[in-house]
């Protein structure tokens, strides 16, 4: 078996996969760890990786990115967890209220966007509330070369800590959690001083503390290549909108709270993806034409090809009279 | 003159910049001969830069310490040559600590050598600065026998090594922090073009 998926097409290479277990950890987040139902092993992958979860949500299909918190190593199960959020588009509603031991999924092989950099005299890791479980993969990674490394970890309160207890059980001087409702905060410019020369950081978390810690860093003389993070923007629902698609000769229409990627693969047109989150760049699609106003959500594009150049079709919008575009 | 325009060349070849104040908690600057003065304009746009900064000259026979002394830099140090000071910049980076700032200027020997240093020593060369000043002269290896000739002003020249007439080469190597020389005249011995100065 080649677990290497060069000759797929990026991010559509699928894994058949059982469910084999499902913990509830706390009110808001499960863990969901997954066999392939063939009985052969899973790839190996490295810490930080992501899979992309495929839902059949009665006829609708929702396809999630969660960070694999399992052992890279161990290619027996996957693991992922999810923390439910009712506000949201209801891909983690249905892993909450739907999955169960033995339903069959697909997941995607996974892929590394936040993959930690193996030059680094040190990783300092900041993590915010389900933030957590890229850390739980690169961790494993790491005890297994001896790597040199420390975690900083904001929760909500101790009964929301998602794997507070097994962290510091196991590495009782590496790990330091903080808690929100004990109005503890992580002393960020203290822990960014002093650290040895090559120490790589990353965080993962709400927006509002990735920004925090590179604009804290940069600060304090930090090569922005050695601050890394990863935000997975879920696609925001708006107005619907009508896109013309000339390589495929279609019209399409984009319900408000589908995004266009969705759309393209509902009408069966060819779009490649990885992250569906902003940020990987895979889903990147030429403007042909528009008139009317773009709502650019991405991480990856640049201001002047955000300008009518290109669309990241996982999260950005249009509202307008006419938008063509590449596929 | 200290400024030299290099000519565009391929992918390979070390791309130069002006330096710059940055914000970062101490600074390491590194120069030999004409860099000084790359130092001295890089010290007037910031007053507070100097007694947070390390510098190590390398005078190559010019007069510009007095000079770089009268900065009154946090510290200063004057080596007889690169390979007599980079004990002391291995320490210094050795005991440094996130948010070094590094700057390297004068001749691209002196600033290859001293980046292949800050990079061993954690920091990606993307963030090390460089400004080239002085001496054109070029540090390259024997792709034959790895000797290393400093300061090779003409192309082709002899290897101090081994001998062998050698091409100059524009391709680089960040490890080594030398171009790379080849055999001239390996396939007719003895037709070896008349030495031209670079640039020339």
């Amino acid at each position: 078996m080649s677990a290497a998926p060069q000759k797929a097409k990026a991010g559509a290479e699928q894994i058949n996969v059982k469910v084999s277990a499902v913990v509830p950890l706390n009110d808001l987040v499960t863990r969901f760890e997954f066999q392939r139902t063939d009985g052969q092993r899973l790839p190996t992958f490295s810490g930080g990786a992501h899979t992309v979860v495929t839902m059949n949500d009665d006829g609708r299909t929702r396809l999630n990115p969660y960070s694999l918190m399992s052992d890279p190593t161990d290619t027996s199960t996957y693991a992922i967890s999810v923390r439910r959020d009712d506000q949201g588009r209801g891909g983690s509603l249905f892993m909450h209220t739907r999955v169960k031991v033995g339903d069959e999924m697909q997941i995607t092989y996974p892929v590394n966007l936040f993959s930690l950099d193996l030059r680094a005299k040190k990783h300092v890791f900041f993590a915010g509330g389900i933030g957590i479980t890229p850390f739980m993969s690169m961790i494993a990674q790491l005890e297994r070369s001896n790597g040199n490394w420390e975690l900083h970890y904001a929760v909500r309160t101790e009964a929301l800590g998602t794997y507070v207890d097994e962290l510091r059980y196991k590495f009782p001087n590496k790990v330091h959690v903080y808690y929100d409702d004990q109005s503890q905060s992580i002393p960020l410019e203290e822990l960014l001083d002093g650290q040895p020369l090559g120490t790589n950081a990353y965080v993962c978390g709400p927006k509002g503390m990735i920004d925090w810690i590179h604009a804290t860093a940069a600060a304090a003389g930090w090569p922005d290549a050695q601050v890394h993070s990863e935000e997975f923007t879920a696609p925001q629902p708006g107005k619907p909108f009508e896109v013309r698609l000339c390589k495929s000769d279609k019209t399409i229409q984009v319900g408000e709270s589908e995004s266009l990627l969705e759309a393209l693969e509902r009408e069966g047109v060819e779009a490649p993806f990885l992250c569906r989150g902003g940020a990987c760049g895979q889903c990147e699609t030429d403007v042909v034409s528009y008139d009317g106003e773009f709502i650019h959500r991405d991480h990856w594009l640049e201001p002047e090809q955000q300008a009518g150049q290109k669309i990241m079709p996982c999260v950005s919008r249009f509202v307008g009279a006419s938008l063509e575009i590449d596929r | 003159m200290s400024k030299f325009q290099f000519p565009e060349s391929i992918k390979s070849r070390p791309v130069y910049g002006t330096l710059e104040p940055r914000v970062g908690k101490f600074h390491l600057m590194i120069a030999d001969a004409e860099g000084a003065e790359a130092i001295l304009e890089l010290a007037a746009q910031d007053s507070a830069l100097m007694a947070k900064s390390h510098i190590i000259f390398i005078p190559n026979g010019t007069d510009y310490g007095d000079q770089l002394k009268a900065l009154n830099p946090a510290q200063y140090y004057e080596g007889p040559s690169y390979a007599a000071s980079v004990q002391r910049i291995r320490h210094v980076l050795a005991n440094a600590h996130q948010g070094l700032q590094v700057y390297l200027t004068g001749t691209e020997g002196l600033m290859g050598q001293a980046q292949n240093e800050a990079m061993q020593a954690g920091i990606p060369h993307t963030f090390i600065q460089t400004e080239h000043r002085g001496s054109v002269a070029r540090r390259m290896q024997c792709v034959h026998c790895k000797g290393i000739t400093e300061d090779v002003m003409t192309d082709p020249f002899v290897c101090s090594h081994c001998g062998l007439n050698l091409f100059v080469r524009d391709h680089y190597s960040r490890r080594l922090a030398a171009y790379q020389g080849v055999c001239i005249d390996a396939e007719d011995p003895g037709n070896v073009p008349e030495p031209v100065e670079l640039y020339k």
